[in-house]
Order: structure tokens, then C-alpha cells, then sequence
């Protein structure tokens, strides 16, 4: 199982559409041969210098990693990229009886939901708001200010009462916003 | 015994050959026109393989990356406008998408670390260490590949290496022998004519084919010329068409002897290693030596590293900051004759260069600029970006602010605190924040 470096997984998301396809389409055969062979880390994902200086580029590293596990093998890298998937590329795979496409609107604003839940526990609660917060703004906003911005938040957000913030809540605070083209990647051809 | 006497002939005649068609036209500039035949029917063999391979696989053209854009759709406006329409807005949940948008945009095209390796040829070009994406096409493909690698490394090769051998003898003995002389303008015209002979022999060693443009703004005497870098061997080819002083560390091996040899013909700037540390005393020497209007012009890679000529990164102010006038140039190697990028990390000198004298042939365009100097209100760091946005734009590469050191170090924390900094500036926006629900 060697480590390979992030960039030359680039030349293979060249790929990006067979392997998705094969994915779609259950390509067994060519996803068991990829996934065997590569396999990265969270230092190969830091080494990416844009990524290094992105505020949430820790919370993003760890959105590839499952839970415990300090390796990701190129299907699973494969599967937390085909999130920003645009979602018109659904329409030339159409597969009514087959199970939601990880790119749909509702799998993104999942995504973007577990980027702030910090302890998996599907509810983003104050603390989690504030920590996700405080990544974004560095040292430039007191713990007062950050702390009234996370109230006025919840506080728009909360329809239980329960002064956290689920998924269905998250859902329908962004119920406007063009989720399509905040979350996706266009591959050129 | 006849075998030693028939392997003497051969060597004999062979080094005749070398002397009489390469060595001798050399020195006087004079090209015989064997190399230009030579690439004439190079160009026309790789022509064919390309539309050999593309005929083989018709699927995967469609999937080909175009060689200097990128392979994903990228928004390069700024933050305010990437996050909303206008600036000092109240934090939303949606803020997220932005950053991990432009977070895995960076995951899939990593602009930067792409630049410390080599360049991906759009078309194979028949050697076996481009090989990557390509598979079997038909026979007749895999025998030109097979007749090229029997050319490259039992003909081309020792060829090349005997020419590198008399070129750098030729430079070593010499600059000692001219050294000798006293100053005076017959020993700078001599110590010319060896550099510049040498440095010709070399480059036939590489099988260089270098074009020169706009040859008027060619650096003068007390100026100093600034290039992109992609090898050691850029030095070699802007030193033959012109003698400039050299700055640099003092080495060790072979190096050295090179080094010490040259700076008796004529003065060049070199330091110890521990000078170097010292950012005045090298700034203090260079302004001494271009002060002096007879002195060569400074020859200063300002990137600090070898890029891999895809594109022109961070130009590091220090060379800005002696004043003088800047002579820019632009060097543009054409990789499908051969890759010259030096990926220091992956081979030593020696490694490299062997790769460089299998290739086919080196390939090169140099543009000369015109001079350029600091403006009033311009500070260093502005006239290194000027500079390097000339070079960028002349040699058709991309500019990028990044360091080149981030190939052996990590980015700075500074570059992540300044993010932070623009997005709090958006949420406070003009110093009140809106803490009542609307």
C-alpha cells in the first residue's frame, strides 16, 4: 500500500468521469483495482499549500478521514470529492431506483452541516458554532462579539427550543441560498 | 595485438570526427547545419508518433488536459464577493461553502506543489520517462521507440559526453591560462573568446537549439540581468550570448574547480557559505560590482529555486534592492524534446544531467526585455512583481505570488491569518455588528 502524493492523484481525477461513472454504475471491478493502490494521509493533505492557509482547511482534511482512521484509500477520497459534483451531471446518470447521489442538494448541505458538528452528534450546538467560528475569524473579533454573532444564530435558526441547531433547521435557514453553485466543481474537458 | 590496435583506430577516428566537425566549427560560432538536419527530422518523427497515438485512442483525447489551463473551473473573485453580494453583512451558516469550496478546489488542482515537478506533455514524445498515461498503440510505434532509445544511448550519448568533457577541460585550462595575463583588454577579450567557446561545445553537448530574441536589449556592462529558473542549465545558455558575472555559493567537486577557474579569467561574486547568511554584505558587493561600469552584468535567479517552466513564482526582493538597472529575460523551454526541469528532491546533478543527454534535444526560446528600473514610488517588493509579471507574460507562463522555497518548506502562517483577517473585516464591516434579530 504505498502513499502517493496528492498531485499525482490529480492526473488521475483527470479521470474523474469514468471513475465516477464506475462508481454510479457499480464498476466493481475498477474500483476494487483502484482502491487498492493508493492510500493518503493527513500530512500529504496538508502539504497542499492553498489548502494550508484555507481557515477551515482542518475541518476539511478531516471530512476525508472516517472515523478513527488516519488513512483514506482513493475510493473513499473519491466518494468525500463527488460531493462537489455538479448536480446536472445527475441528469445523464439517471437511476430512479438506486439511492441518492452523494452530490444532491440535500447530501451537500449534509456535508457543509458536519462541517460545523463537530462532535457527530447531528446537532450543532453553541460551543461547536463558536469553535467553527473562531477558525474563520482568527484573533480579529472578541469572544463577545463572536460570542453574540453565535446567539443571533441559533437564535434565527432554532425551531425546537432545544438551543442547538439540527439538520432539518439547517436545511431550512438555507433554503434559498444556491446551494448548486456554492458546492460545486466544474471539470474542464 | 590487433584488438587494442583496431579499438585505438576507432577512438582515433572518432575523436577526429568530433574535433573537426564539432569542436573546430565552435570555436569560430560556425554551425555546420549537422544539428538543425538532426532536429528537422526529430520534429517530423514526433509529428508522426503524435498522430499515431491520437489515431490509436480516439476516447482518451477527450480527456486530455490542455497544457498550460487548468483542469477545473475556478472562481478567482475575491472573498466578499465569493461569500455575498456586498461587505459588512452579518455572519450566515452559509459561509462555510466558500471556504470548502476554495478548499477542495485546491485539493483537486493544487496550483503550487504541481510546479516542483514535471511538467505533463499533452503527447508522448517518445521517451521512456514521459511515459505515463500512455499505452501500447501499434509496432511500428514501439520500434521507433525502441531505434530512439538505441540512438539516444549508444550514439547520442557518448558523443555528448565526450563534447562535455572537452568543453569543460577547454574552460578549465583556459581561464587558468588567461588568468595569468595582466588586465587588460586583450585578457578580457581572451577570457571572452574561451567562455564563450566553451560555452558553445556545451551546449552542442546537450544538443541545444536556442533561439534568442530582441537581441538589441541584451544586458550591459554594470547592469544586472534577472531570469526565470529551470535548471543549472539556464546558466549555459544565457552565457553563450553573453558573459556575465556569476553570483553565487562557493562549492565543492567539480563545481569548484569550475568555479575557481573562471573568477581568474574574470571577476565574478562568489560567497561562502556563511556570507551568504549576511543580506548586506551581499547587497554591499553586488552594488560595488556593478558601481564598476567594466564589470560584467550580475547574472541573479531571483525565484531561488528551479521551477519547472510551467510557470514564474515569487521573485525575492533582495536582488531589487541594489538598484542599478534590471535587464529581464525570458527562457522557455520547449518539453517535448526533453524535460530540463531540475527536480532537485528526485535526482542529483550527476543523475541530471545523464537524463539531459538522453534526451532528444534541449529546446529553448530567450527573450531579452527591455531594462526596467525602480520607480519613485514603487518599493522593492512592487518592482520584483513588475519584473516578474514582464517575464511571466513574455514567456507565456503563469505567474503565481507563491514562494518557491514552499518546495522544501511549509507555508507561513501569516498567508492564513491574513484570510482570517478580510473575513472578519466582511462580519464587523464598520464597526458595529447587528446582534437583534431582524
Amino acid at each position: 500500500m504505498r502513499k502517493c502524493s496528492v498531485y499525482s492523484l490529480n492526473s488521475l481525477l483527470t479521470f474523474n468521469q469514468y471513475v465516477l461513472n464506475a462508481y454510479y454504475g457499480q464498476d466493481m471491478a475498477l474500483l476494487k483495482a483502484l482502491e487498492e493502490l493508493h492510500r493518503l494521509s493527513r500530512e500529504d493533505f496538508q502539504r497542499i499549500p492553498e489548502l494550508a492557509i484555507n481557515p477551515l482547511g482542518d475541518r476539511i482534511i478531516n471530512a476525508f478521514f472516517p472515523e478513527g482512521e488516519d488513512q483514506v484509500n482513493f475510493r473513499g477520497f473519491m466518494r468525500t470529492l463527488a460531493h462537489f459534483r455538479p448536480i446536472e451531471d445527475n441528469e445523464k446518470s439517471k437511476d430512479v431506483n438506486g439511492p441518492e447521489p452523494l452530490n444532491s442538494r440535500s447530501n451537500k448541505l449534509h456535508f457543509a452541516f458536519r462541517l460545523y458538528d463537530l462532535d457527530k452528534d447531528d446537532k450543532i450546538s453553541r460551543d461547536e458554532l463558536l469553535q467553527v467560528l473562531r477558525m474563520m475569524v482568527g484573533v480579529n473579533i472578541s469572544d463577545e462579539q463572536l460570542g453574540s454573532i453565535a446567539d443571533r444564530t441559533i437564535q434565527e435558526a432554532d425551531q425546537d427550543g432545544d438551543s442547538a441547531i439540527s439538520f432539518t433547521e439547517f436545511v431550512k435557514v438555507l433554503e434559498k441560498v444556491d446551494v448548486e453553485q456554492k458546492m460545486s466543481i466544474r471539470f474542464l474537458h | 595485438m590487433e584488438g587494442t590496435e583496431l579499438a585505438v583506430q576507432v577512438v582515433g577516428t572518432w575523436l577526429a570526427l568530433v574535433l573537426s566537425l564539432i569542436l573546430l566549427p565552435s570555436a569560430f560560432g560556425v554551425s555546420l547545419g549537422i544539428s538543425e538536419v538532426y532536429m528537422k527530422i526529430l520534429v517530423k518523427t514526433l509529428e508522426w508518433a503524435t498522430l499515431r497515438i491520437e489515431k490509436g485512442s480516439p476516447k482518451e483525447s477527450a480527456l486530455k488536459i490542455s497544457a498550460s489551463g487548468g483542469i477545473i473551473q475556478r472562481d478567482e473573485s475575491p472573498m466578499e464577493k465569493g461569500i455575498s453580494g456586498h461587505r459588512g453583512r452579518d455572519f450566515e451558516l452559509s459561509d462555510v461553502f466558500y471556504f470548502s469550496k476554495k478548499g477542495f478546489e485546491a485539493i483537486v488542482e493544487d496550483e503550487v506543489t504541481q510546479r516542483f515537478s514535471s511538467e505533463e506533455l499533452v503527447s508522448w514524445n517518445l521517451l521512456t520517462r514521459t511515459n505515463t498515461n500512455f499505452h501500447y498503440i501499434s509496432p511500428r510505434l514501439t520500434m521507433v521507440w525502441v531505434l530512439g532509445v538505441l540512438v539516444r544511448y549508444c550514439f547520442l550519448l557518448p558523443l555528448r559526453i565526450t563534447l562535455a568533457f572537452f568543453g569543460i577541460s577547454l574552460l578549465v585550462i583556459g581561464t587558468t591560462m588567461v588568468g595569468q595575463l595582466p588586465n587588460s583588454s586583450i585578457k578580457n577579450w581572451l577570457s571572452e573568446l574561451v567562455h564563450l567557446t566553451c560555452c558553445r561545445i556545451c551546449v552542442r553537448a546537450l544538443s541545444g537549439t536556442i533561439h534568442y530574441h530582441n537581441k538589441q536589449y541584451r544586458p550591459q556592462k554594470g547592469g544586472i540581468c534577472v531570469a526565470n529558473h529551470t535548471s543549472p542549465i539556464d546558466v549555459l545558455i544565457l552565457t553563450t550570448d553573453g558573459c556575465y558575472a556569476m553570483v553565487g555559493q562557493v562549492h565543492g567537486g567539480l563545481m569548484g574547480v569550475i568555479q575557481r577557474a573562471m573568477v581568474k579569467a574574470c571577476p565574478h561574486v562568489w560567497f561562502e557559505r556563511s556570507e551568504m547568511k549576511d543580506r548586506h554584505l551581499v547587497t554591499e558587493r553586488l552594488r560595488e560590482h556593478i558601481a564598476d561600469k567594466k564589470k560584467l552584468p550580475i547574472l541573479i535567479f531571483p525565484e531561488g529555486t528551479c521551477i519547472n517552466n510551467t510557470s514564474v513564482m515569487m521573485f525575492k526582493k533582495g536582488s531589487f534592492e541594489i538598484g542599478g538597472t534590471i535587464y529581464p529575460v525570458a527562457i522557455k523551454y520547449n518539453p517535448q524534446f526533453g524535460d530540463a526541469f531540475w527536480n532537485s528532491s528526485k535526482y542529483n546533478m550527476v543523475n541530471y544531467l545523464l537524463r539531459m543527454m538522453t534526451s532528444w534535444a534541449i529546446v529553448c526560446d530567450v527573450w531579452y526585455l527591455p531594462p526596467m528600473t525602480r520607480e519613485e514610488n514603487e518599493d522593492a517588493v512592487q518592482f520584483a512583481n513588475r519584473v516578474k509579471s514582464a517575464i511571466a507574460v513574455q514567456g507565456g507562463l503563469t505567474e503565481l505570488p507563491w514562494d518557491g522555497g514552499l518546495k522544501r518548506a511549509k507555508v507561513k502562517e501569516t498567508f492564513k491569518e491574513e484570510q482570517q483577517k478580510n473575513y472578519s473585516k466582511m462580519l464587523v464591516g464598520n464597526g458595529s455588528i447587528n446582534t437583534e434579530s431582524s
